[in-house]
């Protein structure tokens, strides 16, 4: 007995997967999700430096930049129907020396060139006068005004729910192993049993090349690239408005200091070549640097405390570009490569891999037709910039005293048709022991909530 | 609740330092007093130390934790208690911004007492290399788990410090049937007392591992080892649990959104001899005040300045004219008050309270320029209470006075 046939099986929860099964449920095919972990964004998407990215500085005629670029249109379109935050901070580069002043023209030029007219170099003078906590010697720098902060978690959320809303399937805790392509289908032997689809788009994201080996001999292979940043506590949001951006050098963007939708202030990344893909770890004498460079750049942060250190992994490839690519004979789309992008390129993507199906498959499996009415289900909100649920009357229970996260919304971050799968995937839905406690005060009460509702951890009870 | 109230005194904080001022306010007639206190039930801290060591000093009973937060409740009855309302920020005039679960209120004190207590530094403010598996947790968070949910968060752990909540870690592990495997303490000699470790030893077969540093937590989902480094030599511990006991800060965080002067030294805010912040309808006490103290001198201390609150309501109370600063030199790691005002009518509430960095033997001494006005030989240890026996209200004022250790004086 083989399951019903699948149009699609997207591999892959993260940013990208979640984006690509939206657009493929949205568009009436029959589609599911196949990850790997215990919740959706266990991998590089779960850290990031959550920004939307309006291109300014991608290499011209890319098609990361056109993702980028659709992607962002996109998400300017959508996000207040699935309540999707946006902080309005834009950006500026800034040189601290002579090298650097030399490289704001080229700069303006790229973006200009990527049709990010409002791009500009301003005088130190205006620089001071938008940052005045910016420690002082800016030489110059270049305004980009439409860069902003977003929330990497709820995004992909509300992709993930508004797909299963129209219809896809959602499957953790299924790692796929193998697969086979029979003729017009491909039956893949996941950790959850077999499954058996049209249509494969891998969106394995750091796994990207082995799960391509199931179809084809990988042309391309995952480097994963670990940034290690730092969050400040939130009495440090107000020092920084905009996204405090160096001037990149060749191998890198460099250390960024940002605000982030949770009312506090992040430094990083770093950029490290890793081997390493399940898990990234910190480092105490790097996460020492990037503190250090952060009061370099803003010094009153001096007087701010650190609330948490993380690594994200990027799935780099040796490729600068986007590896996206269907293999027309084998029911099989590539999508690999998506590096520090992918949260702003993940809708674009969406749009490309809908187009590369529809072209290439469509014929076959019929062609996608954007469903009329879509359901819009809006995700609750986790940002400071907008009314939270415990500024709102009868917010009952507060469970989290530091990220003030009401029991109801940990209630209905355990419920609903995605459920957390574990205890990351509490905490990213509603940002519960993120605080500057770090569970100190709440870590009890949550697993007390939470207690037989989660994979991990499975907790014993104390014998009396 | 109305979305606007007034009162005599509003008390932030229901633990031992808020509800003992609570209780002694009420003593003194001072009605209209509500006590604001964010968890469901109040008690603070003592609420999920489950084992014994509480309780003497107030009531003359070896109590356990959760037994001596239900008395210090009880001697508050008949005061205005409010669970589950958190203050959400500090405005001049007393006026405190309440989240209650039926929403926003603005309550507004002649008075306000700021008995914030205080919490663990966690892994991450440690800047730990390594993984985030579950498994890694402070003290209170692991006793919140033991105590409060019922549950056995790990099986076999290691704590990382040696102060007296290390010891109550070790006690907390035991209790949940988790086994203690080593406690360590990056100094050459623990923190607490010495009988602890010995009975840590000897009763529980902890490895007491001294000059012994934490230096990466591993492990996936869960945690599957530690690796420490001793003598600067690395050694891998494999177990699923550790936790970060002690190196206690206070819970500032509403401090920091508000108008009030904090110490860096202390972490608290900045106050004078009778508790009041650099806006004087603010008071402070308990572990607010400064890292840290057990819960009778946290209590007798919110007694204290309840009586300073009194006769500051009454006008016994002056506005400082001056204050004298304080200024801790190393090792001398904080001085508790950061000032004294003048005039100082009264005797003070909080008596001079400093913390050396590290061990140190010499003539502690209270200067004026280069002139001692106050010293005495001393042999300091980290986190141990030190009183100087200093009479405030007959000091004369000066701009300044610092507060130093001459090592160079040994006995």
């Amino acid at each position: 007995m083989r399951e019903p046939v699948h149009d699609v099986a997207v591999i892959g929860g993260g940013v990208v997967g979640c984006a690509i099964l939206r657009r493929l449920a949205l568009g009436g095919s029959r589609c599911v999700l196949l990850e790997k972990g215990a919740d959706i964004l266990s991998g590089a998407s779960k850290g990031n430096s959550a920004l939307l990215h309006t291109g300014f500085d991608a290499p011209s005629g890319s098609l990361e930049l056109s993702c980028m670029q659709d992607g962002y249109r996109e998400y300017l379109a959508i996000r207040e129907r699935l309540n999707l935050p946006l902080v309005e901070t834009g950006a500026v580069v800034v040189a601290w020396n002579d090298d650097e002043l030399a490289k704001l023209p080229g700069i303006v030029v790229q973006a200009h060139a990527n049709n990010v007219a409002d791009v500009h170099e301003i005088a130190p003078a205006e620089l001071y006068l938008r940052e005045p906590n910016l420690a002082p010697g800016a030489f110059g720098a270049v305004l980009v005004p439409g860069e902003h902060v977003i929330d990497a978690w709820s995004a992909p959320l509300a992709y993930a729910l508004q797909a299963i809303s129209n219809g896809a399937g959602i499957r953790r805790n299924a790692q796929v192993n193998s697969g086979h392509y029979r003729r017009d289908h491909w039956i893949l032997e996941t950790s959850g049993g077999p499954l058996c689809a049209r249509v494969v788009v891998n969106a394995a994201g750091l796994y990207g090349d082995r799960v391509e080996s199931i179809a084809r001999e990988a042309p391309f292979r995952i480097r994963p690239r670990k940034g290690q940043f730092a969050v400040f506590d939130k009495s440090a949001y107000a020092l920084v408005k905009a996204i405090v951006l160096p001037v990149p050098t060749e191998r890198t963007k460099g250390v960024l200091i940002a605000r982030t939708a949770y009312g506090n202030l992040i430094v990083g990344p770093t950029a490290e070549e890793v081997d390493e893909r399940e898990s990234a770890g910190v480092d105490r004498d790097v996460l020492e640097q990037l503190l250090e460079k952060a009061r370099m750049l803003v010094p009153a942060l001096a007087h701010h405390g650190v609330n948490a250190v993380y690594a994200g992994l990027r799935p780099a490839t040796q490729f600068k570009e986007y590896q996206i690519e269907a293999l027309a004979d084998r029911g099989w789309i590539t999508v690999a490569g998506i590096r520090s992008t992918g949260l702003t390129g993940s809708l674009g993507i969406a749009t490309h891999v809908a187009e590369l199906y529809a072209r290439h498959f469509g014929p076959l499996l019929g062609p996608l037709r954007n469903t009329p009415d879509p359901v819009w289900n809006p995700v609750p909100n986790l940002c400071e910039e907008t009314t939270r649920r415990y500024q709102q009357p009868n917010a009952g229970e507060i469970v989290c005293h530091c990220e003030l996260v009401t029991r109801e919304e940990i209630e209905a971050a355990l419920s609903g048709p995605l459920p957390a799968g574990d205890l990351g995937g509490l905490k990213r839905r509603t940002r519960c022991m993120m605080g500057r406690c770090q569970g100190f005060y709440c870590s009890g009460r949550v697993m007390e909530i939470a207690a037989g509702r989660l994979t991990q951890p499975r907790l014993e009870r104390v014998k009396t | 609740m109305t979305r606007h109230s007034n009162h005599e005194v509003i008390i932030i904080g229901g633990g031992p330092a808020g509800l003992a001022a609570a209780a002694e306010l009420a003593r003194l007639g001072i009605d209209n007093v509500v006590v604001i206190e964010r968890e469901r039930q109040a008690g603070g801290v003592p609420r999920h130390c489950g084992h014994h060591g509480f309780g003497w000093r107030e009531f003359r009973r070896v109590l356990a934790g959760p037994a001596y937060a239900q008395r210090l409740v009880a001697a508050t009855k008949g005061i205005d208690l409010r669970t589950g309302a958190t203050a959400l920020g500090l405005e001049a005039n007393g006026r405190v911004r309440v989240l209650t679960p039926e929403g926003i209120r603005m309550l507004e004190g002649r008075r306000v007492l700021l008995a914030l207590g205080t919490r663990e530094t966690p892994r991450a403010a440690r800047r730990i290399s390594g993984t985030r598996p579950w498994g890694v947790f402070t003290t209170g968070a692991l006793q919140q788990l033991v105590y409060l949910a019922g549950l056995k968060p790990c099986t076999r752990a290691v704590i990382v410090g040696s102060e007296l909540v290390s010891f109550s870690s070790l006690l907390t592990l035991r209790h949940a049937g988790i086994k203690p495997l080593a406690l360590l303490e990056e100094s050459a000699r623990i923190v607490a007392p010495r009988p602890a470790a010995w009975v840590a030893r000897a009763a529980f077969g902890t490895r007491i591992l001294t000059r012994t540093r934490i230096v990466a937590v591993h492990g996936d989902t869960r945690v599957s080892g530690i690796e420490i480094e001793r003598d600067g030599v690395r050694e891998h511990i494999d177990c699923d649990g550790v936790v970060f006991s002690g190196r206690f800060v206070p819970e500032a965080a509403l401090l920091k959104m508000s108008h009030l002067a904090i110490d860096p030294a202390t972490g608290g805010p900045v106050v004078d001899q009778y508790a009041r912040c650099s806006d004087p309808a603010y008071f402070a006490a308990g572990n607010l005040l400064r890292p840290v103290e057990a819960s009778w001198t946290v209590w007798g201390e919110g007694r204290d300045v309840a009586r300073a609150i009194a006769a500051s309501l009454r006008g016994q109370l002056p506005a400082a004219a001056q204050h004298t600063n304080l200024e801790a030199t190393a090792p001398v790691r904080y001085v508790c008050p950061q000032r004294v005002a003048f005039p100082a009518p009264v005797p003070a509430a909080l008596p001079i309270n400093i913390r050396v960095g590290r061990p140190a033997r010499g003539r502690l001494r209270v200067l004026d320029g280069a002139h001692e006005i106050w010293g005495e030989t001393r042999n300091l240890l980290p986190e141990r209470r030190v009183i100087l026996p200093f009479p405030l209200h007959v000091a004369e004022y000066v701009e300044r006075l610092a507060i130093d250790i001459d090592e160079t004086v040994n006995r």
